[in-house]
């Protein structure tokens, strides 16, 4: 049973297919010499080739087929000999008028991509092509000539990109998301791109559709463009399946088109599409030569992928990690962390949650798995309270050492049991209307006066009272006060 | 004088480079006005190149094999130091900020380019009367065309201008107007030579090529000018060829200047269907003229009677050719122009919109036969059509090759004529576009084959003006320059046909 979208009616059911751009992490453009970075000062990494300056011809970039390849494998597709095409359409900020890209012979077919919840999202192709310049619309701004005009930069034209296309597996708004964000994960797992779609190195176009549940059919489908991250994502698809669906019940039929996400006004806009397709005349480019990568070829590149993102996952989760937690810490790189720690003797449960929660996501480096153990160790046992825990990590984190040595030195030691009682009673006795609340309390009132007091109790101890035991006693003292 | 005694003069110090070009500049002006086979004279930038050889023999340095050798050179060919055009308004001005492939190796080997020559506009074209700049004359006979499109180029050697010249040859621009002009045209095998910096037509069948007065002087450019080059992924290396061409001569003085002699025992074979009247062997193309005919009959018998064995041979689908050339040169063509749309650099015709400044750029800046290229092109790889014709065009192609090669497995090299005519009047075809589509017939085979083809002159026809008789050969044919079949098959036609 293939899970089912809830913000649509049950009636219905949610087709949708992903096209992910990512920018390989090359040092160099897919056909020429200039440097792949984002960020320069415009129009200073271009050359004769990137410019398509007449009589310049393209070189394909052994590395950024590498890593294309690489992509593909770990997306588990064949590699066959494939050739480039060129896709004609004109565009200032594309140099020659066509892109190079790949058509009927795509470098990497067939994969499949395994996310988090366990379900299976087919890959059907992964195909090499170059990136376009980017136009930036000057608008009038009140200037008296009015003058609207564009700027163009050809830094990112001819940047090495790979064309992931879904098969149109996705059927949840969830699954969407987490489709995208495995991808990424997978991206940056193998190096071939950090996969950031804030700048633009990732970039996701959602095709979207709704059938009557039950019916195998492929109604028209609209691709969404202008995704800048996952959020917009979930959003836009779910947007779109509600206006199609509201459109099939009125009688009415989508037409198929490019749409783009206006995150402002949480909407998806017509495109300006005309009624035609457009035909982008694609044939074989002559410049270049058939890309054959060779069985050994294939073979070291497998033999060099690192474990990837679903196989940790379920490493962890033999370690004994909830799903949603080792999802996250796998997402982030700490799993060998977590692992180790676990191996070292921590329970999973709360290491994971220290590192989930409270482990700075850029600079991790000087915290070691041992260190981590011990930690989870003095937590559990009472010895640190939660906030005094969290506190140690950070210092840890940002210093290193033994978390026994830190805590001392932070003037850390667990609250005697005598001090914390009366620590308690002292709240008791100064709040007796929330705690009358609390002993009378039913379900939420008696969980809210609860929290309440805790907090009284972790203020007035400064933080040095360990939650867990504040609520067993204040419990303990309710029944028999 | 010949461009390897001119090479041969000024690396012994027995001629200054300087007094070569000076020569080669007064022909010039003295003929340049009523020729036009140039956009541009360098004059400046030659007296500079020259200078710098001259400097270099004086240093007592090897100024390389064509040291002072004046070469002119076709204006789709990137030249850093002058404009490149195609004869196109809509690159008028363009100076390209990098040299061809092929340019710096003429640099690299001590040549002195003196300036960039008329072609029809982006090459398509067999007169040179498409040119934006206005046709290119006939040394010959200049109320006559030179052919095209490397028309500037063959004119510039039959004027004297230059010993030596580049052309490019997508369907025979540099055979055709060779033949119409008397003198000697390669079409090298597709990747012998580097087309970095030879502004694409269609790139599938470009190919840079010498145009020289003599069958040796050809050998000597294109040893030049051939080899592998990183920037072109379709370029070759000869070194890679297989042990092919069992009648090749090795290595041994693969450097000595000149063509050896002798034919005797090479297999060749007469292409009936581009021969006309030596057919018998089911009917040939249109168009091919009684008295070129006549010349390569001639030449056929030159051939045996210099001891080679010669014999009819019928390739059916070489028919095709002239179909196939204009469904794949358009198609291609029409990607390859789409980059002039007046956005960054060459001529720019302002609109309101970023797409109306596109077409009023192209609109003002493309030639008739340019734009009605890329239309026919355009239509060809259009959703619904492109099977059809490109996809057809494709597979007649591929059939065209296999015959060839089937045929190369009998003979050593195919002998036609290069082009169906003597040159013709100007004006004489733009009026009726297949009759000057029909020039090419006999060449554009080679081209779409990828195979090598050499013109040399033989003879005269009725009107007195230059026949070219073609040599094909086999993928590689051409290697090792100078030494292989194909050119000892030219050099006994050109010994033959010396009065």
């Amino acid at each position: 049973m293939s899970p089912r979208e809830p913000s649509i009616p049950a009636s219905w059911e949610l087709v949708v297919g992903l096209e992910v751009h990512v920018e390989l992490a090359t040092a160099t453009k897919l056909f020429c010499g200039c440097a792949n970075r984002f960020g320069d000062e415009p129009n200073t990494n271009v050359c004769p080739v990137c410019l398509g300056l007449p009589g310049s011809l393209p070189v394909v970039n052994a590395r950024a087929v590498e890593l294309a390849v690489r992509l593909g494998r770990a997306l588990g597709c064949g590699v066959e000999t494939s050739a480039f095409a060129r896709k004609n359409y004109f565009y200032p900020d594309m140099p020659k008028n066509y892109q190079i890209t790949q058509y009927d012979r795509p470098t990497n077919s067939d994969g499949r991509l395994e996310l988090p919840d366990g379900s299976v999202v087919g890959i059907e192709r992964a195909h090499i092509e170059e990136d376009t310049g980017k136009t930036t619309h000057m608008g009038s701004g009140g200037r008296i000539h009015d003058a609207v005009y564009s700027l163009v930069d050809y830094n990112r034209a001819g940047v090495p990109l790979v064309e992931i296309v879904t098969r149109p597996d996705i059927r949840t708004v969830e699954q969407a998301r987490a489709c995208a964000g495995e991808l990424r994960a997978v991206m940056t797992a193998i190096g071939a791109s950090d996969a950031r779609m804030e700048e633009g190195s990732m970039r996701v176009d959602a095709n979207v559709s709704v059938r009557p549940a039950g019916s195998g059919e492929l109604r028209t489908r609209c691709e969404v463009k202008n995704l800048n991250s996952l959020r917009s994502l979930g959003r836009a698809v779910a947007y779109e399946a509600r206006r199609h669906v509201g459109l099939w019940e009125a009688g009415e039929r989508p037409r198929q088109e490019t749409r783009h996400w206006d995150e402002s006004g949480g909407r998806t806009i017509s495109g300006r599409s005309k009624e035609e397709v457009e035909d982008y005349r694609y044939f074989t480019d002559p410049d270049l030569v058939p890309l054959t990568v060779d069985g050994a070829a294939v073979a070291e590149v497998d033999a060099a992928l690192p474990e990837l993102p679903a196989a940790r996952r379920a490493g962890l989760a033999a370690a004994g990690v909830a799903a949603e937690a080792a999802a996250l810490v796998v997402e982030r790189g700490q799993d060998g962390l977590v692992l180790a720690a676990v191996a070292a003797g921590a329970d999973p449960g709360l290491t994971v949650t220290r590192v989930v929660n409270d482990l700075a996501l850029d600079d991790w480096s000087q915290v070691t798995p041992e260190g981590l153990a011990a930690l989870a160790g003095m937590e559990r046992a009472g010895k640190l309270s939660a906030t005094q825990s969290k506190q140690v990590l950070a210092e840890m984190a940002a210093t290193g050492g033994d978390p026994a040595a830190v805590a001392q030195r932070l003037g850390f030691k667990a609250m005697a049991e005598a001090d914390l009682e009366a620590a308690v009673d002292e709240v008791i006795a100064a709040h007796p209307g929330e705690w009358a609340r609390f002993c009378a309390g039913e379900g939420d009132d008696r969980k809210k006066m609860a929290g309440f007091l805790t907090g009284r109790v972790m203020r007035a101890t400064r933080g040095r009272a360990d939650g867990a035991a504040v609520n067993r006693l204040l419990t303990n003292r309710a029944i028999r006060p | 004088m010949t461009a390897l005694a001119v090479a041969e003069a000024v690396a012994a110090g027995e001629r200054s480079a300087r007094s070569v070009l000076e020569e080669h500049l007064d022909r010039i002006a003295g003929r340049e006005p009523e020729i036009h086979a140039f956009n541009w004279v360098m004059a400046a930038e030659a007296r500079a190149a020259a200078a710098e050889i001259d400097a270099a023999v004086a240093r007592g340095e090897a100024p390389g094999p064509l040291a002072g050798v004046p070469v002119a050179v076709k204006d789709n060919l990137c030249t850093r130091d002058a404009p490149t055009t195609c004869s196109s308004r809509i690159l008028e001005g363009w100076r390209p900020p990098y040299d061809a492939t092929a340019v710096q190796r003429l640099r690299a080997a001590g040549a002195v380019i003196v300036g960039k020559t008329n072609l029809d506009e982006f090459a398509m074209g067999s007169s040179t009367e498409g040119s934006a700049f206005g046709p290119t004359r006939n040394p010959h006979d200049p109320s006559r065309v030179p052919g095209g499109s490397s028309g500037g180029s063959a004119a510039a050697v039959a004027a004297g201008f230059a010993p030596l010249a580049l052309g490019s040859d997508t369907g025979g621009s540099v055979r055709q107007p060779a033949a119409l002009c008397g003198v000697v045209g390669l079409k090298p095998t597709y990747g012998s030579v580097s087309r970095y910096g030879l502004v694409a037509f269609a790139s599938s069948l470009d190919q840079i090529g010498p145009i020289a007065a003599s069958v040796a002087d050809a050998a000597a450019l294109f040893r030049v000018i051939s080899g592998p080059d990183p920037l072109d992924s379709t370029c070759f290396d000869p070194a890679a060829l297989a042990a092919g061409n069992p009648t090749a001569e090795g290595q041994n003085g693969e450097d000595r200047p000149g063509v050896p002699e002798g034919v005797e025992g090479l297999r060749i074979g007469v292409l009936a269907e581009l021969c006309g009247g030596l057919a018998g062997n089911g009917p040939g193309v249109e168009g091919v003229a009684a008295d070129v005919a006549a010349r390569t009959d001639e030449a056929v018998t030159a051939l045996e009677a210099a001891g080679a064995a010669v014999e009819a041979v019928s390739v059916p689908s070489v028919r095709l050719g002239l179909s196939a050339y204009y469904l794949i040169a358009p198609a291609e063509a029409s990607s390859n122009l789409a980059r002039y749309d007046g956005v960054r650099y060459g001529l720019r015709v302002e609109g309101a919109t970023a797409a109306e400044m596109n077409v009023n750029t192209r609109t003002a800046g493309f030639g008739a036969e340019v734009k009605r290229r890329i239309m026919l092109g355009t239509y060809v790889l259009s959703a619904g059509y492109y099977d059809a014709f490109y996809a057809k065009a494709l597979r007649a192609r591929a059939l065209i090759r296999r015959e060839l090669d089937e045929a190369y497995e009998r003979f050593d090299l195919l002998v036609c004529p290069t082009a169906p005519t003597t040159a013709f009047e100007l004006g004489a075809k733009t009026a009726d576009l297949l009759s000057m589509y029909l020039n090419d017939v006999c060449t554009i085979p080679s081209n779409l084959a990828g195979h090598p083809a050499i013109s040399v002159p033989f003879g005269a026809g009725d009107d007195g003006l230059p026949v070219g008789v073609q040599v094909m050969g086999p993928a590689g044919a051409e290697h090792p320059a100078g030494r292989s079949p194909l050119w000892r098959a030219a050099a006994a036609l050109e010994r033959a046909a010396a009065p």
